[in-house]
């Protein structure tokens, strides 16, 4: 292929909107644009002036299929805004509620978005009615995967999107512990088809490696998604509070969303399942470690279909982290904590499904928002993900343009972006430099 | 069976936090054997590469409208559709996503004015109806799941695709 220009007007089987424009010239990648497509919202603005009560479940409206994750990351952000400390129980209703959002939304992006591409067919929907087919058997596994873990999300929560129950302070209705066995063993029914799809994602052909530096939440004692420092390949260690200035925000004139530098680094970097496996495996729940060992062993892995790989034993690490919670928890009633407005500015950082995830809210006196600010994973891995294309693209000119276009959309999806998270907040250092 | 009819819809997303198509996927779970009997998904962007959007019979659409090219696809969609289903919020209401518009001129600063300018930007969001008919609504943030079984249920009847 010596002079091209490839268009995918809308990358398919993600979250959101997104295309991708190569240009070739004598054999070289001459530009290479990958393009969110998503127009903004600007809810960080318009969330300026609102009483902090009301900002959690406004914010959890970034995004539909991780609106749990925002809720959190911005229930965090005001708690410490107004230097409240969550309970405990609160901190693990909060995990457990967590948990069932990773297995669903894992599980929507492996079965739902990927699978296709591991049986080379378009779509689910071309799927067989055939029960002895891999696909099908795999498909109806996701089926009561993305179930059981809704069930648990909204046991805790009490919807898997906008959940209503947790607020800043705690969970405005206790959980039903009547309903802890039933759960417990609905976990137990979906582990073993858990194991049978990680071995499936590990079998997954392809291969793309690059060297990028690998950024995720660390938390010193278990394998967490809320909790923790972050920390990167080489080893840094960074507070919550700190992340910020960490970064450098860098403006993508083509793209509604910013891109990220970390400024440890020369080099692109990368959030997401793929980062926490490589740098957090040996904090797994220890079930998840003996069961899921020999996967265990291709990590850390510079392998970015790896992230399949990593969010399928991520949804093990989550049913099991989940059952010793519901197991052990000795629940009791307790109303959310009380507070009365003042003046502050806090930090919520935590691990989205695709990645690490930033909130800050700074509030007046009276409680009211005065500025807020959120940095999501996918905008964080837009840099990496252009890289990886454009060393795609460039070893691979001499396949036809169909392959390419799919081969495209395959490593795109393996980041598993999420368009509508990255298009809803202002990001302002650039606009200063 | 192969011959059978289908109800041939599409599913299209606009500015949005597309937590309908995300509850969507959710009642795959339960309904997909059944619907893939009944349904033929031409346009379903979170599922498939291979979409459609002509004769459709039905057209369900979430998200409200941010500028004059999604308007223009909007229409787009309305002419390929026999019937027009408005979902969610924002479709519906134009609500969280039209919050901008409460933005008052001192509030839209120069990052706000960028991105408005750079891409092109309606200057307020506006709800589906205002730009085409709507047939039916399925409210809610997100979506209620019974009223778009009902909604469904009604078309799939309408068409004579169940009895």
């Amino acid at each position: 292929m010596h002079t091209a220009d490839i268009n995918i007007e809308n990358i398919t089987k993600i979250e959101g909107t997104a295309g991708l424009q190569v240009k070739i010239e004598n054999d070289k990648v001459v530009d290479l644009k990958f393009l969110i497509k998503d127009y903004r919202r600007f809810y960080t603005e318009t969330v300026k002036g609102k009483p902090l009560i009301a900002v959690p479940t406004f914010l959890s409206r970034i995004c539909g299929t991780c609106s749990i994750a925002h809720l959190f990351a911005s229930i965090e952000a005001i708690e410490k805004s107004q230097g409240i400390i969550p309970s405990s129980q609160t901190k693990l209703l909060r995990r457990l509620a967590y948990d069932g959002l990773v297995i669903r939304d894992h599980a929507l992006h492996l079965y739902f978005f990927v699978l296709p591409d591991l049986l080379g067919i378009d779509s689910i929907l071309d799927i067989p009615e055939d029960h002895d087919d891999k696909g099908h058997q795999l498909l109806h596994d996701s089926f009561d995967i993305k179930t059981v873990g809704s069930n648990l999300t909204t046991a805790i929560a009490g919807a898997i999107i906008h959940a209503p129950l947790p607020t800043i302070g705690g969970f405005l209705k206790m959980p039903d512990k009547s309903s802890f066995p039933k759960l417990i063993e609905e976990l137990e029914r979906i582990r073993p088809l858990i194991l049978r799809g990680i071995d499936a994602f590990a079998k997954m052909p392809d291969t793309m490696i690059r060297n990028s530096d690998y950024l995720s939440l660390r938390n010193r004692d278990h394998f967490d998604f809320l909790e923790g420092e972050v920390v990167n390949s080489s080893g840094k260690v960074i507070p919550e509070e700190k992340f910020h200035e960490f970064l450098r925000s860098v403006v993508i004139p083509y793209s509604q969303a910013e891109g990220y530098v970390f400024s440890d680094t020369k080099d692109d970097y990368f959030v997401g399942a793929l980062s926490r496996i490589n740098l957090s495996k040996d904090i797994l729940n220890e079930k998840t470690k003996t069961d899921a060992k020999e996967y265990l062993e291709m990590f850390p892995s510079d392998n970015i279909y790896h992230n399949n790989l990593a969010q399928a034993i991520e949804m093990l690490q989550c049913v099991d982290d989940a059952i010793e919670i519901l197991m052990t928890l000795d629940l009791v009633e307790e109303k959310p904590a009380i507070f009365v407005p003042r003046a502050g500015v806090g930090v919520g950082v935590i691990e989205a499904p695709r990645g690490t995830l930033y909130h800050m809210a700074e509030t007046d006196e009276k409680g009211i928002i005065v500025d807020y600010d959120v940095i999501v994973p996918t905008a964080q891995n837009q840099i990496n993900i252009e890289n990886d294309l454009k060393k795609y693209f460039e070893e691979n000119l001499d396949k036809d343009e169909q392959t390419l276009k799919l081969e495209a959309e395959k490593i795109i999806r393996a980041y598993d972006p999420c368009m509508s998270c990255a298009t809803n907040f202002l990001k302002i250092e650039w606009i200063r430099s | 069976m192969e011959n059978k009819p289908k109800l041939k819809i599409g599913w299209f997303s606009f500015t949005c936090c597309e937590d309908s198509t995300i509850l969507l996927t959710e009642m795959l779970n339960e309904n997909l054997d059944a619907w893939k009997k009944v349904i033929d998904f031409r346009h379903f962007k979170a599922l498939k590469t291979n979409n459609s959007i002509t004769d459709l019979d039905v057209a369900f659409v979430e998200g409200a409208i941010s500028s004059a090219s999604q308007a223009e696809e909007l229409v787009k969609i309305r002419n390929n559709s026999k019937y027009l289903v408005a979902i969610g919020a924002c479709a519906c209401t134009g609500q969280p996503s039209a919050s901008r518009n409460a933005l008052v001129p001192e509030e839209i600063d120069f990052k706000i004015a960028f991105y408005l300018c750079h891409f092109d930007y309606s200057k307020d969001v506006k709800k589906i109806d205002q730009f085409v008919k709507v047939d039916d609504m399925v409210i809610g943030c997100p979506m209620n799941k019974k009223t778009f079984l009902e909604v469904m249920d009604k078309y799939l009847k309408l068409f004579k695709i169940i009895f």
